[in-house]
């Protein structure tokens, strides 16, 4: 293996965007919105897709808004259609984020003939590619991919530590919220725009399809490993930097085994997320498979409460 | 002007017309010509409430009737197609600080994770406002609300871990750390041991003796006499609203759950009301 200055921005961009996406990705696990990162990250390409067609770039503020506004869009119009047509919410983005994504694609075919915006990109990425183009910053060539998911790593950090009590509150009991003043549905949106940003801001890198793993696995892990608030965010996002350094290295290593080249680097840092994942339900201190194993008694005479009935 | 109402119940005061009457601030709970309907299909039809200050209420009706609608309608909670509600002569967003609300208890994910003390400081962030974060005197507070309902020993426990009666205490610390005048509770007797049970009733007269006003979804008719000093009757509309010993008659209760019954909603009840 041939370790080079590439390989190591390779990882910093992958473990950014990874942080930067587990944050949020935290909070909508436990507003049993998971799915709806899948639905936003889809469903803000029509979004890039017009801001390129309106702006003749791919610079990055632009496409921002453009994802902003789109995730926003998606949020709105799953909501409009629970409401008036009485689906569930599984339904409604359903219907929402396959059609917009139905238009982003049409959009960037339309567009293709003069630009690079190259649909296998926008659905695995490049992250090999992001080392390539370099910004100058103090004497140093950071790629643009990394500084663009390490600003909105920032931009998340900001959020949740300014807003880190609403945002419990909210998720936890928004009705409470709501009576409190604290409208979950300003916060809801507010989420979903963070999310729309963060997945473009990974877009480039691992692609819409893999900003999934990253917004929801190391989170799901981390709910596996703790029963905190605070100390799940920092073990989804060491979770989220653990995938990708594993990840880029076995994407180099692990083909060789077996006779190949190196493989794509962003699929192994989600299926390295994936591997954890599993680690940590097998293995976790008080609700892994093994854990719970050992402990199981005679009988269980610990407190009756609703999670003990349902899983007993 | 109309003076009689054509609906034939002498109990409910004439529809008003004119202008919106002035309440006397000491009213806890004002609410007129309330309707709440979800899908276009009414839950709560032309209510007409005053609830009296420093009393223990219990609402009782059977399920389906619009119970915990009614709490929600004047918390802002869902929208309403026509009339208001009033909390101490404001609107409810002018009047949240005198308001707390504890809600049925299954509306909540306990698998959430955050433990008891977290939770009852959720009391508290209305005080705090937004982006301030719960100071240390908040937390102690949140500490004394736990110990008022008996559980201070398990602050640190993460809320699974909790049985049924102890969750519910959580969220009685919680309303009591908002500190309000007015206490709406959906069925805080839903599902609890029998210490719980006696625990809720001692802090609800506690705060009745404090002038508080206590508004109580309730389910079990046996207790409700010996439970609540005023009750409110209801089935989608007011049945009967008024002191325990004179409106809780059995000709009451029969207007309340049977009766008006068609087959079909009696079908309908019948497999709301079978366990799950």
């Amino acid at each position: 293996m041939n370790w080079t200055a590439f390989d190591t921005w390779i990882v910093v961009t992958g473990a950014l965007c990874a942080v930067a996406c587990a944050l949020p990705g935290c909070f909508l696990v436990l507003r049993k919105m998971s799915m709806m990162g899948d639905a936003i990250s889809h469903a803000v390409l029509p979004g890039l897709a017009i801001a390129f067609l309106v702006t003749g770039t791919r610079a990055s503020v632009p496409m921002f808004v453009g994802a902003a506004v789109a995730g926003l869009l998606t949020a709105l119009f799953t909501q409009w259609i629970m409401r008036f047509g009485n689906v569930d919410r599984g339904a409604a983005m359903g219907i929402v984020f396959t059609t917009l994504f139905a238009i982003g694609l049409l959009l960037i075919r339309r567009a293709a003939d003069h630009v690079d915006l190259d649909p296998d990109c926008v659905l695995y990425g490049a992250i090999e590619l992001t080392p390539l183009d370099t910004l100058g910053i103090g004497g140093l060539d950071i790629p643009r991919a990394a500084l663009v998911n390490g600003a909105v790593l920032l931009v998340n950090l900001a959020f949740i530590a300014a807003l880190y009590k609403e945002l419990k509150l909210s998720a936890f009991d928004p009705d409470l919220a709501g009576t409190l003043g604290f409208s979950p549905q300003f916060l809801h949106y507010l989420l979903m725009t963070l999310v729309a940003v963060t997945t473009v801001a990974a877009f480039e890198s691992v692609g819409s399809i893999i900003v999934i793993a990253m917004l929801i696995v190391p989170p799901a892990t981390a709910l596996l490993l703790t029963r905190r608030l605070l100390p799940m965010l920092g073990i989804a996002a060491t979770a989220a930097v653990l995938a990708a350094a594993t990840g880029h290295l076995a994407a180099l290593v692990v083909p060789g085994w077996f006779g190949f080249q190196s493989t794509t680097s962003s699929g192994m840092m989600a299926f390295a997320s994936g591997l954890l994942f599993l680690l940590a339900w097998l293995f976790g201190p008080e609700q892994g498979v093994v854990a719970r194993w050992l402990r199981r008694g005679p009988v269980e005479p610990e407190p009756l409460s609703q999670t003990q009935t349902k899983t007993t | 002007m109309h003076t009689e109402s054509l609906s034939g119940q002498a109990v409910f005061p004439a529809k008003h017309t004119e202008p919106r009457p002035e309440h006397p601030p000491e009213i806890p709970l004002a609410i007129h010509d309330l309707t709440v309907a979800y899908h276009r299909k009414p839950v709560l039809w032309d209510i007409e409430l005053n609830i009296p200050e420093g009393k223990l209420v219990g609402i009782v009706g059977p399920n389906g009737a619009g119970k915990s609608t009614l709490l929600k309608a004047c918390l802002d909670l869902v929208p309403r197609t026509s009339g208001w509600a009033h909390i101490y002569g404001a609107p409810y967003r002018k009047a949240r600080h005198r308001v707390a609300y504890v809600p049925q208890r299954e509306s909540v994910d306990w698998d959430f994770p955050v433990n008891a003390l977290d939770v009852v400081a959720m009391g508290a962030y209305r005080r705090l406002g937004w982006f301030r974060r719960v100071t240390k005197a908040e937390a102690a507070r949140a500490m004394e609300a736990l110990e008022q309902v008996g559980i201070a020993h398990l602050a640190q426990r993460q809320i699974s871990q909790l049985s049924g009666g102890q969750q519910q205490r959580v969220f009685l610390a919680r309303a009591l750390m908002q500190d309000a005048d007015l206490y709406l509770m959906d069925e805080p007797f839903a599902a609890v041991d029998a210490a719980t049970e006696q625990a809720i009733v001692e802090l609800l007269r506690r705060l009745s003796g404090e002038g508080k006003t206590c508004l109580v979804v309730h389910h079990d008719l046996a207790t409700v006499t010996t439970y609540f000093d005023w009750i409110v009757l209801i089935n989608m509309r007011i049945v009967a609203a008024g002191p325990t010993a004179e409106t809780f008659t059995r000709e009451n209760l029969q207007k309340t759950y049977g009766g008006k019954l068609n087959l079909l909603e009696k079908a309908a009840e019948a497999l709301r009301s079978t366990p799950r």
